[in-house]
C-alpha cells in the first residue's frame, strides 16, 4: 500500500516523464520549434509525418498519456524496421485539452503550419467529432483510436478512419450472447448520460432481446454527478446482472458505493472496464468488484495462452504483467484501448505503402489504399487479435475479451467472435467525393 | 424500494452532500463577506486539499486512521500557507479590486491545476477511510464513515460560529466585514485580517476535501463542481450569513437528494438548479441577507 | 471619455478592419485559418463586452447566449434542412429571445447575485442540451454537413468551408458588429448605459427607465454573442455542448478584462492576445496552462485595466 517512490520525490517525476519524452524522439523536437521545418517534403528522404492530437490535459488525460507511450513504441518499432517506404516516421503532438474547439484547432495546425502527412488520434468522442470537419476540409486523412461508433454512423466524412479498434455498437453486440447466457436475463443498465452511455443504451436492448435477455430498468447518470448511492433504489429488485459503464474519475466512488448499499449480497455485474482503466483493479473499495466480469478490448493482465506477439507488445509498450509501468506498480495503463494506436500505426504504414505514398498529394491515394483493405491478420502488427477492415464505414471489427476479477486480477473467461459484432452498415464513405 | 427507505437514503445522502457544502461554502462565503473577493480559485483550494490528503496517508502507510488524521491536520495548514502566500503576493497589490481580483484567482485556478497534473498526475487516486463501517439497515447498508462526515461537519461549523462570534478574533473579523475603513480607523490591522481570512477560507475547503477524499477520490479536476456548488450556497443564504450558508448548504443538497426520487437524474438537475436561480431572482438578497447591501 | 473627435475614432476602426482584410492576403495559411476563427470569438467577446463593460454587469452565463446561436443555426441545417442565411436567422433569434427571457429574470438582481443567476440559467440551457440529447447530439455534438455549409445567390454559390470565404465572412460579421458597437457607444443610449454603470440611482433619478435600459443591453448583448455562436456553426461545422460549458461563459470575460473593458477593441485584442499565447506556449511545454495563469496575474498586476485600457489612460485618451 505505500509507496515510497510516489508523490514526493518529484525529481524521479520529472526524470520519468523526461524518459517518456525522449521515446518521441525527434517529434518532440520539432512541436518545441513549431513552423521550423528542417526537411522539404519533395525529398524522398525526408520523413513521414504524423500529427498526433493527444490528450494531454483535461478530462482525458490519463488516457493521453499512455496513447502517447503506446504510440512512441510503435513508431521506434516501424523506424526500427526500416520505416514507412524506407521513410523514417516522425511524430509531432499537439495538446488538444480534450477539448472539441481545441482539438479542430490543432487538426488545421497540423495541416497547414507542421504540414503532416496524416492526422492521428485521440480518444474522446466529442474531440473527435469535433476535429473531423477540420479533417475533411483540409483533406488530410484522420485515423482516430476513439472507439466510438461515431466514425462507422457514416456522419463524419471520407477522411476519417478508425482501423484500429473495434467500435463501441460492435463491442455491446458480441457481449450480449454471454451475458444473457451467463450472467442473467434480467439487466438493469448505468450509464453516463452523454453519448459514450447513449450507445449502451442504445445497442444493449436489441441485442439481449436476440439472446432471450431483457433490460428491465435504464438509469442514466448526469456526467456532473459525483455521488450515486441516490440512484441505487431505483434499481429494480428483481435484477439478475447490473450492467455499468461509468467513466470519468467518480467511478471508484461509484463501484464503492454500490458495494456499500448491496454488500455480499449482490446480482452478478457486467461492466466495460473503460471505468477502471489506468484504476488499480486493487484500490481499496473495490474489493466488491470481486467475482464480477468486464469487458476488455486487450487484457491488462498478462494471460497464460498470450501470442508471442502479445508478449513483444508488452514488452515495446513497457508495461508488465499487472499492466502496469515497468518500474511502477502503481502506473496502470488504459491497456483495454491504447493497442489501437499500436494497430493503427501499422495499418497507416500498410496503407502507405500500398498507396505509393509520396507526400501529401498523395493523400487521396492513402484513402482510397485506406479504403481497399479488407483483414489484419493477428501478429506483431496487430496483437490484439485478427480483425477484418469495412472501408466503406471506415471501421474495424475485432474480437472481444470477457474477463473475470479474480484474486486481484483480471483474467480472460471468454473470447468473442468476429462475426458477433458484425452488423448492416448504415451508409457508404466511398460514394462521398475525395 | 419503497418510499419510505428511498426517502431515507435520499435524506441520508443529500445531508453527506450538505455537510460536504457547508464547509467548502463558508470558507468561500468567509472570504466574500470579509474581502468582498470572489474567489474562483477556491475550488482548487479544495482539490489541493484532497491531493495533499493522498500524498499524506500514502507517506505515512500504516493504519489508514493514522495517515487521515495527519492529513486532516497537515493538509490544511499546507493549503492555508499557500493560500496567504497568494494573498500577500497578489490580492493586496490589487487592492482587492472586484474585477482584478477575479482575473487574478481565475489565474491561479489555472496555476494550481496545472501544477497538480504535472506533479501528481491525471488519475483520480483513492484514499482509503479511517474506519470501515457498513451500517445494515432493513432495506439497505449504509457506509458508516458518511455518517461520520456530518458530524464532523457540524462539529466544525459550530466551532467556527464559537470562534466569530465569542472571540476577539472573530470580532475584528466581523468588524473588518461590516465596514473595514471604519475598523483600520480603530487600529485593525485590516490587511492582516484579510491574509488570515484568505487562509482560512482555503483551509476550510481544504479540510473538506480531506473528509470526502475517503468516499471520493482525488482528482486534478474534482475543483470546479464544488467551486460552483459554494458559490450559490454563498448567495442563496445571503452574503456573509453563516446561518444562511449552512441553511442553504442544507437546502440544496437536500433537494438534490429528494429530487432525484421523483425525475430522472439529469431532469433533476435542470428542476433542481432552476428552482435555486428562481429563489434567488425572487429573493436576490440570499435567504438570510439584509436587503440593502 | 473624450469626445476629440468622433472622425479619429471612426478612422482607427476601419483602419482595423482594413488591415484584417489586408491580412487575409499575408498571412501564412494556419495563421489565417486561426484568425477566422479569433474573429468569430472576438464577436462572443465583444457581446459580452457590451454588457460587462458598458453596463457592468458582470454574468458568468454568456455561453447559452453563444450556444443558443450554435445550436439554433446547427440544427436548423442538421434537423430542418434550412439554407444557411435563414439558419443564421435562426440562431441570432433564438439568442435575442432567451436574452430576453434571462434579462426579465436576471435583471431583478445586481451584482454577485447576477452573476450567480446567469451562471445557474446558463447550467440549466446547457443539461437542456445534454438532455434533449436525441436532438442535440448530447455532449458528443453534431457536425454540420459540409455540403450544406454554402450560400447560395442564384446562380453563385458560395462554399463556407473555403478558407479565404471563410475569412471574409468572419471578418464581415466582425467588422459588422465593431462598427455597430462603436456606434452605440458615441450615441446617447450608449452613455445613458455608461452613466447607469457608473451611478445606476442618480440615472434613475435623472428620469432615465434603467430597467428598460438594461434589458435592451442584454438582448443586444445576447443577440450578438448569438451570432458568433451561429457563425461558428455555420463557418467550422461543429455544434457541440461544450461551448455552452461554465467555461466559455469565463473566456469572454477573460478576453475582454485581458484586452480592456469599455473598449470597442478591446475584445479583439484579448482574443487574439489568448489565442496567441496558448498556440505558442502550447508548442514549448504541455503545461501551457501555467503560463496562462502566471500571463494573467502579471497582466492584471501591471495592465489592470487591460491592455487597450491601459493604453487609453495612460497615452490615448481619446480611444472609444
Amino acid at each position: 500500500m505505500t509507496d515510497k517512490n510516489g508523490f514526493f520525490d518529484l525529481s524521479k517525476t520529472t526524470l520519468s516523464r523526461r524518459t517518456a519524452l525522449k521515446g518521441l524522439a525527434a517529434g518532440a523536437g520539432l512541436a518545441v520549434a513549431p513552423g521550423f521545418v528542417r526537411y522539404s517534403q519533395a525529398q524522398s528522404s525526408a520523413p513521414i509525418k504524423i500529427g498526433f492530437q493527444s490528450h494531454r490535459t483535461g478530462i482525458g488525460a490519463a488516457y493521453g498519456r499512455w496513447y502517447e507511450k503506446t504510440t512512441a513504441a510503435a513508431v521506434k518499432a516501424i523506424n526500427a524496421a526500416g520505416g514507412i517506404n524506407g521513410r523514417q516516421v516522425e511524430v509531432i503532438i499537439e495538446d488538444d485539452g480534450t477539448d472539441p474547439g481545441r482539438g479542430a484547432e490543432v487538426v488545421g495546425k497540423f495541416a497547414t503550419q507542421h504540414k503532416t502527412d496524416i492526422v492521428f488520434g485521440t480518444l474522446f468522442s466529442h474531440v473527435v467529432i469535433g476535429s473531423a470537419p477540420a479533417a475533411g476540409e483540409a483533406k488530410i486523412p484522420y485515423f482516430v483510436v476513439s472507439e466510438g461508433h461515431h466514425v462507422a454512423s457514416t456522419k463524419l466524412n471520407r477522411y476519417v478512419f478508425q482501423p484500429g479498434i473495434t467500435d463501441v455498437k460492435s463491442q455491446i453486440q458480441s457481449m450480449a450472447p454471454w451475458i444473457a447466457a451467463n450472467a442473467g436475463k434480467k439487466v438493469t443498465q448505468i450509464f453516463p448520460d452523454f453519448a459514450f452511455g447513449y450507445d449502451h443504451r442504445d445497442y444493449l436492448p436489441p441485442a439481449l432481446k436476440a439472446q432471450g435477455a431483457e433490460v428491465i430498468a435504464q438509469i442514466a447518470i448526469p456526467p456532473t454527478e459525483s455521488s450515486f448511492t441516490k440512484y441505487f433504489p431505483q434499481i429494480p429488485a428483481e435484477t439478475e446482472v447490473i450492467y455499468h459503464v461509468m467513466v470519468g474519475p467518480a467511478v471508484l466512488t461509484f463501484v464503492k458505493e454500490l458495494g456499500e448499499f448491496y454488500g455480499s449480497n449482490r446480482p452478478q455485474l457486467f461492466g466495460f472496464i473503460d471505468s477502471l482503466e489506468a484504476v488499480d483493479i486493487n484500490s481499496p473499495g473495490l474489493e466488491f468488484l470481486d467475482g464480477s466480469h468486464f469487458w476488455e478490448g486487450s487484457p491488462r493482465y498478462a494471460q497464460p495462452d498470450d501470442s508471442a506477439a502479445q508478449k513483444a507488445y508488452r514488452a515495446a509498450v513497457g508495461i508488465d504483467d499487472n499492466g502496469a509501468a515497468v518500474g511502477d506498480p502503481k502506473d496502470v495503463s488504459t491497456a483495454a484501448h491504447m493497442f489501437g494506436c499500436w494497430e493503427t500505426l501499422y495499418v497507416v504504414k500498410k496503407a502507405m505503402e500500398d498507396a505509393g505514398y509520396k507526400g501529401p498529394e498523395d493523400r487521396a491515394k492513402l484513402v482510397e489504399a485506406t479504403e481497399a483493405l479488407t483483414a489484419f491478420a493477428e501478429g506483431p502488427e496487430h496483437p490484439q487479435g485478427p480483425k477484418t477492415f469495412n472501408g466503406k464505414i471506415h471501421q474495424c471489427f475485432g474480437i472481444q475479451n470477457i474477463s473475470k476479477v479474480e484474486g486481484g486480477k483480471l483474467k480472460v473467461v471468454h473470447k468473442t467472435k468476429i462475426e458477433d459484432g458484425l452488423y448492416e452498415a448504415e451508409g457508404d464513405y466511398t460514394k462521398q467525393a475525395l | 424500494m419503497h418510499f419510505g427507505p428511498h426517502l431515507l437514503l435520499a435524506a441520508l445522502e443529500g445531508l453527506v452532500t450538505s455537510a460536504v457544502l457547508a464547509l467548502t461554502a463558508l470558507g468561500l462565503s468567509l472570504v466574500f463577506g470579509v474581502m468582498r473577493v470572489v474567489n474562483v480559485a477556491h475550488g482548487e483550494f479544495f482539490m489541493l486539499g484532497a491531493v495533499l490528503a493522498w500524498a499524506i496517508t500514502t507517506a505515512i502507510g500504516g493504519h489508514p486512521a493514522l495517515g487521515f488524521l495527519a492529513a486532516l491536520v497537515i493538509a490544511p495548514l499546507i493549503v492555508g500557507a499557500i493560500a496567504l502566500i497568494a494573498e500577500r503576493l497578489v490580492l493586496r497589490r490589487l487592492n482587492y479590486n472586484p474585477e482584478a481580483t477575479i482575473v487574478a484567482t481565475i489565474g491561479m485556478l489555472y496555476i494550481i491545476q496545472q501544477l497538480a497534473l504535472t506533479f501528481y498526475g491525471p488519475e483520480a487516486r483513492p484514499v482509503e477511510p479511517p474506519f470501515n463501517y457498513r451500517i445494515l439497515l432493513p432495506w439497505f447498508g449504509y457506509s458508516g464513515y458518511k455518517l461520520s462526515i456530518i458530524a464532523a461537519s457540524a462539529l466544525l461549523l459550530t466551532a467556527t460560529w464559537l470562534v466569530l462570534t465569542r472571540t476577539r478574533i472573530g470580532l475584528i473579523m466581523r468588524a473588518t466585514q461590516y465596514d473595514s475603513e471604519t475598523a483600520q480607523a480603530f487600529g485593525i490591522a485590516v490587511g492582516r485580517v484579510y491574509g488570515g481570512v484568505f487562509a482560512l477560507g482555503a483551509m476550510l475547503a481544504a479540510i473538506a476535501a480531506v473528509l470526502i477524499v475517503p468516499i471520493s477520490q482525488a482528482h486534478y479536476l474534482m475543483g470546479q463542481d464544488p467551486l460552483l456548488l459554494s458559490f450559490i450556497v454563498v448567495i442563496i443564504g445571503g452574503l456573509g450569513s453563516l446561518r444562511g450558508t449552512v441553511v442553504a448548504a442544507v437546502l440544496i443538497g437536500l433537494s438534490d437528494g429528494i429530487i432525484s426520487m421523483f425525475f430522472s437524474p439529469t431532469l433533476a438537475k435542470i428542476i433542481a438548479t432552476l428552482l435555486v436561480a428562481m429563489v434567488l431572482v425572487f429573493r436576490p438578497q440570499g435567504l438570510f441577507g439584509t436587503a440593502s447591501r | 471619455m473624450s469626445e476629440a473627435s468622433p472622425a479619429k475614432a471612426y478612422a482607427l476602426h476601419l483602419g482595423v478592419i482594413a488591415l484584417l482584410f489586408a491580412l487575409s492576403f499575408l498571412l501564412p495559411e494556419y495563421y489565417h485559418g486561426l484568425l477566422a476563427r479569433i474573429m468569430v470569438l472576438a464577436v462572443f467577446a465583444m457581446g459580452y463586452n457590451m454588457l460587462f463593460g458598458y453596463v457592468g454587469l458582470l454574468s458568468l452565463g454568456h455561453a447559452m447566449f453563444f450556444g443558443a446561436g450554435l445550436y439554433g443555426a446547427g440544427l436548423a441545417v442538421i434537423q430542418l434542412g434550412w439554407n444557411v442565411p435563414a439558419a443564421f436567422a435562426v440562431g441570432l433569434g433564438c439568442g435575442a429571445v432567451l436574452a430576453l427571457i434571462i434579462g426579465l429574470l436576471a435583471l431583478r438582481t445586481t451584482g454577485v447575485a447576477f452573476m450567480i443567476v446567469t451562471m445557474m440559467f446558463a447550467q440549466v440551457f446547457y443539461l437542456l442540451i445534454l438532455y434533449f440529447a436525441v436532438w442535440t447530439g448530447g455532449d458528443q455534438g453534431q457536425v454540420v454537413p459540409q455540403p450544406a455549409r454554402v450560400l447560395n445567390f442564384g446562380a453563385t454559390s458560395l462554399d463556407l468551408t473555403n478558407p479565404t470565404v471563410r475569412y471574409m465572412s468572419a471578418l464581415a460579421l466582425f467588422s459588422l458588429v465593431l462598427l455597430v458597437t462603436l456606434a452605440t457607444v458615441r450615441s446617447r443610449y450608449g452613455r445613458v448605459l455608461v452613466a447607469i454603470r457608473e451611478n445606476e440611482e442618480r440615472t434613475k433619478m435623472l428620469g432615465y427607465d434603467t430597467f428598460s435600459n438594461k434589458l435592451i443591453a442584454v438582448v443586444v448583448s445576447g443577440a450578438i454573442c448569438a451570432a458568433s455562436g451561429a457563425a461558428y456553426a455555420l463557418l467550422f461545422g461543429y455544434v457541440g455542448s461544450s461551448f455552452a460549458s461554465v467555461q466559455y461563459s469565463i473566456l469572454p470575460l477573460l478576453w475582454v478584462l485581458l484586452g480592456g473593458a469599455a473598449t470597442t477593441l478591446g475584445p479583439l485584442i484579448g482574443t487574439l492576445f489568448m489565442y496567441y499565447v496558448i498556440d505558442v506556449t502550447s508548442g514549448y511545454t504541455s503545461a501551457y496552462l501555467l503560463i496562462v495563469g502566471v500571463a494573467l496575474i502579471l497582466l492584471v498586476l501591471f495592465f489592470p485595466k487591460g491592455i487597450l485600457g491601459t493604453i487609453r489612460q495612460r497615452w490615448l485618451g481619446w480611444l472609444p
